[in-house]
């Protein structure tokens, strides 16, 4: 028991910070313990290491010679958090709903935006993390894939950066869905189903043209395996504007318009 | 303190909160009461800038809640015990709304000494938690920021007489340093054990509010004799308003003086002659139930 613990601000001064707002960088820093203190965001983390590690380990020892490059390692190394991080993000969000945190997040963060915006820079901090880590993935991979110093290790740095965009993009997506929907298991679904029907509709040759510039399964595609030309980087912005803006501008008018119960 | 001032919300037309206006003073504890369904989450979660007014104005500290900028560091907030996310540890919990506002650490586990969390619990997953901890999880959550002024919806629900008295020490003790405390309950032994003032709320309306000792001497008379009927008739011809009371007796609306007398004229030997007290504040909460008891859940 601590006598002191409910002590009330009268009986003494007004501490330091009791009016001050909580900054951007530590809510970010909230949002980032956020997701990885719960359960599921453990698990789901490790799965992303424990995967990368694996991606790594089948190309190095059962991939074809000519993928044993950096460029190809890399790329497998990064393909778990890409599939997996977005369902990160969108927990982080629509967890706040489905387990009713908003009710204490909103409380202690009236101004609901900048929560949403502070889940979006954790999410690109954990990103760029998990970017960092398949990368010494596969510097290790290929050193122990390869025996070819000069040839297996050049890469352009045009293509790092599109693996960059690969990754953040995909967290920043997730946590559109997860604001948009507010709801885990419709966001993860749909997150993963609109692809897959987008691409069924590619597949009707009049709408093909279209799809190569809305969907991010085909216009992101070459991301991370070559560098990119300006068309393609083209398809690639239209379709990245469109899945992050369209679920973010859901969530956000949701977030704001709607009462909390 | 809290304020709020004719506020209304309506669901699909339905006024849930009817023009309801009351105020906390510092150094009071009020019980906000009314049965399931009456409005008092909706009217908290109006206060606390959870929910929009269709009319009306609420407010804590002389502001609206919104425009705190730190708000966990001037009201404490428990709104549902069940909302925290069942998969992270009570202790965490904490942890993160102390980062949040800003507060150091180590003053979570003072708090969890002081709601009587012990380090086990602690370490669970709060989806291990029962109600009741749950309610203790809550109560150190809205504690943390050192507040001013506690707004509490339901915090006795699922706690034991010991909790209950625990809740009481505490609440009590929060209020004589100054402390401003609003919690509601549905369950009038719950607020009649903590509170010192009520505001009674049934259908989104304010039925009666102010400090116990007020609400309990407008409570009437409970006045009882062996011949009832007798009794019955006495206080028919002396015109006062009488209903039957569980005991057996009649509860008046009037003085014990007025009581008296018209049982002296109809010349009935009365048994038991006294202000209703907490009798009567039951009977009062056990109309508005009846009435309005069916209309489901908030």
């Amino acid at each position: 028991m601590n006598a002191h613990a409910i002590e009330a601000p009268e009986m003494k001064a007004t501490p330091a910070g009791r009016d001050r707002r909580p900054g951007l960088a530590r809510l970010t820093r909230v949002e980032l313990r956020k997701m990885v203190d719960t359960r599921s965001g453990f698990w789901l983390q490790l799965a992303v290491l424990g995967l990368s590690v694996l991606a790594v380990l089948i190309t190095v020892l059962w991939g074809h010679e000519d993928d044993k490059t950096f460029i190809q390692i890399l790329s497998n190394a990064l393909q778990p958090a890409g599939i997996l991080l977005p369902v990160v993000g969108i927990l982080l969000v629509s967890s706040e709903w489905s387990q009713r945190t908003a009710l204490v997040s909103f409380a202690l963060v009236p101004e609901r935006p900048r929560l949403l915006i502070a889940k979006v820079l954790a999410g690109v901090v954990l990103a760029l993390a998990a970017t960092a880590v398949g990368l010494l993935f596969a510097v290790i991979g290929t050193a122990l894939a390869s025996t070819d110093l000069h040839h297996v290790w050049s890469m352009p740095a045009g293509l790092f950066l599109q693996d960059l965009v690969y990754v953040v993009t995909a967290m920043i997506i997730g946590i559109g869905f997860g604001a948009a929907l507010q709801s885990s298991a419709p966001a993860i679904v749909l997150y993963f189903a609109l692809p897959v029907a987008f691409a069924a509709l590619g597949s009707i040759h009049a709408l093909s043209g279209v799809v190569d510039w809305i969907n991010t399964a085909e216009a992101l595609e070459p991301l991370t395996t070559e560098v990119m030309s300006g068309h393609q980087w083209a398809q690639g912005v239209v379709a990245l504007a469109l899945w992050i803006g369209v679920p973010s501008a859901i969530g956000l008018w949701r977030l704001t318009r709607r009462d909390v119960g | 303190m809290i304020e709020a001032e004719k506020l209304t919300k309506r669901f699909g037309g339905r006024a849930v909160v009817d023009d309801v206006t009351f105020r906390c003073e510092p150094g009071t504890v009020t019980g906000f009461l009314g049965p399931n369904g009456a409005g008092k989450t909706t009217t908290m979660r109006m206060i606390c800038g959870f929910s929009t007014p269709d009319s009306g104005h609420a407010g804590v500290l002389g502001g609206e809640y919104r425009a705190l900028p730190n708000p966990g560091r001037r009201v404490g907030v428990l709104l549902d015990a069940s909302a925290q996310h069942g998969g992270r540890r009570g202790r965490e919990a904490l942890a993160i709304s102390a980062m949040t506002m800003g507060v150091e650490e180590k003053r979570v586990d003072d708090l969890l000494g002081l709601v009587g969390l012990d380090r086990p619990a602690a370490r669970k997953r709060v989806r291990q938690y029962s109600l009741g901890m749950r309610q203790r999880l809550g109560i150190a959550n809205a504690l943390i920021g050192e507040p001013e002024v506690l707004i509490l919806d339901e915090p006795a629900n699922g706690l034991d007489p010991e909790g209950m008295r625990w809740m009481r020490g505490l609440l009590r003790d929060f209020a004589e340093r100054g402390g401003t405390v609003l919690l509601s309950s549905h369950l009038l032994h719950e607020v009649d054990a903590i509170a010192d003032r009520l505001v009674i709320i049934g259908s989104g309306k304010i039925v009666a509010q102010g400090s116990k000792e007020e609400l309990l001497s407008d409570a009437g008379t409970l006045v009882r004799a062996d011949d009832r009927a007798a009794l019955g008739r006495a206080l028919a011809a002396a015109g006062l308003e009488a209903r039957e009371a569980d005991d057996g007796g009649f509860l008046v609306d009037a003085e014990p003086r007025a009581v008296g007398a018209a049982a002296q004229g109809g010349g009935v030997a009365l048994v038991h002659l006294a202000p209703a007290g907490d009798a009567g504040l039951e009977q009062l909460f056990f109309d508005l139930t009846s009435d309005n008891g069916k209309e489901g859940e908030e």
